[in-house]
């Protein structure tokens, strides 16, 4: 009993010490998040000041009104959501029926497909994009969407695959089986048995493919040409060398491009941190 | 996770799926056309976009191919020549060194870091830990175009944030310190961004693998007098290994072929001092137009991850069969 007692005070000393260390840990991830929008919000002379200012007060929308009055600034958000809106609706519905096989089925080739899945992440993307961009370039898919979006789907494919996959497994198949048993067909009772409860996972899965759609940055930058046809992350990246480092509108431009995907996890934040291990660990 | 259920043996696995037979319920038994034509299309997609642009890099690797032929769509075969050029390069090998070392650095501080922040996320109390997920969540999430952005502007020469924090706290002068200017202190700061934002994937991922880890264990350990460091290493990681293996692996990968953090960071134009395999073909490729040339660099990058890859894809294909 004594040992038992010496454990317990032993882990709440443990999880004091851990608390504190954890906030520190947090705040200092977090801080380039923080200083990114606490810069946006500044007037220029907060910002261009030798002791920083560490709140943004007075604060302004100035940096905000002047990134989006940038050149090109809603044409490539129009097309950061083309792309990612086609990527992720793609993925998602071909990327469920291949997870149902590999999750329900046992067949011949299933191992090979699943190494096919998991290989094709592991193709680095600068070796890629060097035939991708001839290849697109002879079949006149350079400079549009489409080339972007089929060269997306690429990679967010196989990751919806896995990521669906770890959802499917999570879902006793006795349930589907029951449903046959009073009369249902096989694919029935896919739509009315396993799609509505896989509907977590599915948002889940959405959200990881919208993340990796909305970074990518190596693919647009090469087969996107024109300013205007490029997308987000590529407006970003080319806003300093266009006209020399203004950090506030800089800031404000990061912000926004973050914004997005800040407003999806905070929608569904509860399945985040499950989800983003559901596809890559099931131990 | 009901692990339970599927904690089948190899040798019960068949007995288990024929009894489902049996009963007539098909759920995982081999059954004819429904699963082709449910992996059709991903195939389809797959091996479209990407099984002839391979078959392709791995020709023109073997071709002399810049700008002409680009045009005239059609190369030269020269044989080996673009890696006999390669590989009498001294500066390839030293390219090669570069990128080695800087693999082998940044996975070891994202190792560390993600072990320890995940070691702390088991001991913590709820609503710390929640918030430190949230918090590990959005950086993870945090565009990697957004992230360089940022830590320009921190370590920014004349009006960053860091050079004033190291100065005030009398570390090291730093007023008006250009980190780029030295090839060490600028692949610092990009370690920096790199470690910064691998290390959220690898600390949830190792933190979920901790936390299935049965407690009872760890209690049995500690009542018999078992050091902390003695826990970790002869019960926690014992049982975590797969998962070590996994996020490893993936981070050598993706370390390996960093390309946007120096890219960008340099803006659009890195001295070779900060080339790496990545942006070396690259260059090779865009920049020189000596296409050939940039895709036998890529191929030699391919070959040297394959190693690693394997040892990632053997994993996962034995999670799966576990799993099914």
């Amino acid at each position: 009993m004594r040992g038992s007692f010496d454990v317990r005070n032993r882990r709440n000393r443990q999880r004091l010490v851990a608390n504190a260390i954890g906030l520190v840990v947090l705040a200092v991830m977090l801080f380039p998040v923080y200083w990114m929008i606490a810069t946006s919000f500044k007037p220029g002379r907060d910002i261009l000041r030798f002791d920083p200012k560490w709140w943004p007060s007075p604060w302004t929308l100035d940096n905000f009104s002047d990134a989006i009055h940038r050149p090109y600034f809603t044409d490539n958000v129009k097309n950061s959501a083309i792309v990612v809106g086609v990527v992720v609706a793609l993925s998602l519905v071909i990327g469920f029926l291949a997870a149902l096989a590999i999750a329900r089925f046992r067949f011949y080739g299933r191992r090979a497909f699943i190494v096919v899945i998991i290989g094709v992440q592991m193709i680095p993307a600068t070796a890629l994009i060097i035939p991708l961009y001839v290849l697109l370039a002879r079949a006149n898919q350079v400079d549009r969407l489409s080339g972007v979006i089929v060269t997306y789907l690429t990679f967010v494919l196989p990751f919806t695959v896995w990521t669906l996959r770890g959802f499917v497994m999570g879902i006793p198949p006795e349930l589907e089986e029951a449903a046959m048993v009073d009369g249902c067909t096989r694919f029935g009772a896919f739509l009315r048995i396993l799609l509505p409860l896989i509907v977590p996972g599915l948002v889940a899965t959405s959200i990881f493919a919208f993340v990796q759609a909305w970074n990518e940055f190596i693919f647009a930058y090469v087969i996107l040409a024109s300013q205007e046809n490029q997308t987000l992350t590529v407006w970003l990246a080319s806003f300093t060398t266009s006209r020399g480092t203004d950090w506030g509108p800089l800031m404000a431009a990061a912000t926004l491009t973050s914004l997005p995907v800040v407003i999806f996890f905070a929608l569904v934040q509860r399945r985040v941190a499950f989800g983003l291990t559901a596809g890559a660990v099931r131990g | 996770m009901s692990a339970a259920p599927r904690a089948a043996t190899p040798a019960a696995e068949p007995l288990l799926s024929s009894r489902r037979r049996e009963r007539g319920l098909p759920a995982r038994v081999a059954a004819g056309a429904p699963p082709y034509l449910l992996v059709l299309p991903t195939l389809v997609v797959l091996v479209g976009v990407l099984a002839y642009p391979l078959y392709w890099l791995g020709r023109i690797s073997f071709e002399h191919y810049g700008l002409a032929e680009l045009i005239a769509r059609k190369g030269t075969w020269t044989g080996l020549d673009n890696y006999r050029h390669m590989l009498g390069d001294a500066e390839f090998w030293r390219i090669v060194a570069r990128t080695i070392a800087f693999t082998v650095v940044n996975v070891g501080l994202t190792m560390l870091f993600a072990t320890l922040i995940a070691l702390l996320l088991v001991r913590m109390g709820t609503i710390v830990r929640g918030a430190v997920l949230v918090g590990l969540v959005w950086v993870w999430a945090t565009p990697v175009t957004v992230a360089i952005a940022v830590w320009q502007w921190m370590v920014d020469f004349e009006f960053g944030v860091l050079n004033w924090t190291l100065t005030k706290l009398h570390v090291v002068d730093l007023i008006h310190y250009n980190w780029f200017d030295n090839p060490w202190t600028g692949f610092a700061v990009i370690t920096a961004v790199v470690v910064w934002g691998a290390i959220p994937f690898a600390a949830i991922t190792i933190y979920a693998g901790f936390s299935q880890v049965p407690q009872e264990l760890v209690e049995a350990a500690e009542v018999d007098g078992a050091s902390a460091w003695e826990v970790f290493w002869r019960v926690t990681f014992p049982l975590v290994k797969p998962i070590f293996v996994i996020v490893t692996s993936l981070s050598i990968i993706w370390d390996f072929q960093v390309f946007n953090q120096i890219w960008i960071m340099l803006e659009f134009r890195p001295s070779p001092d900060y080339y790496l395999l990545g942006v070396y073909s690259f260059v090779e490729s865009f920049r020189v137009s000596q296409y050939g040339l940039g895709a036998a660099i890529a191929v030699v990058m391919v070959v040297l991850m394959l190693g690693v890859s394997f040892v990632y894809v053997r994993q996962m294909v034995r999670i799966s069969e576990a799993d099914a």
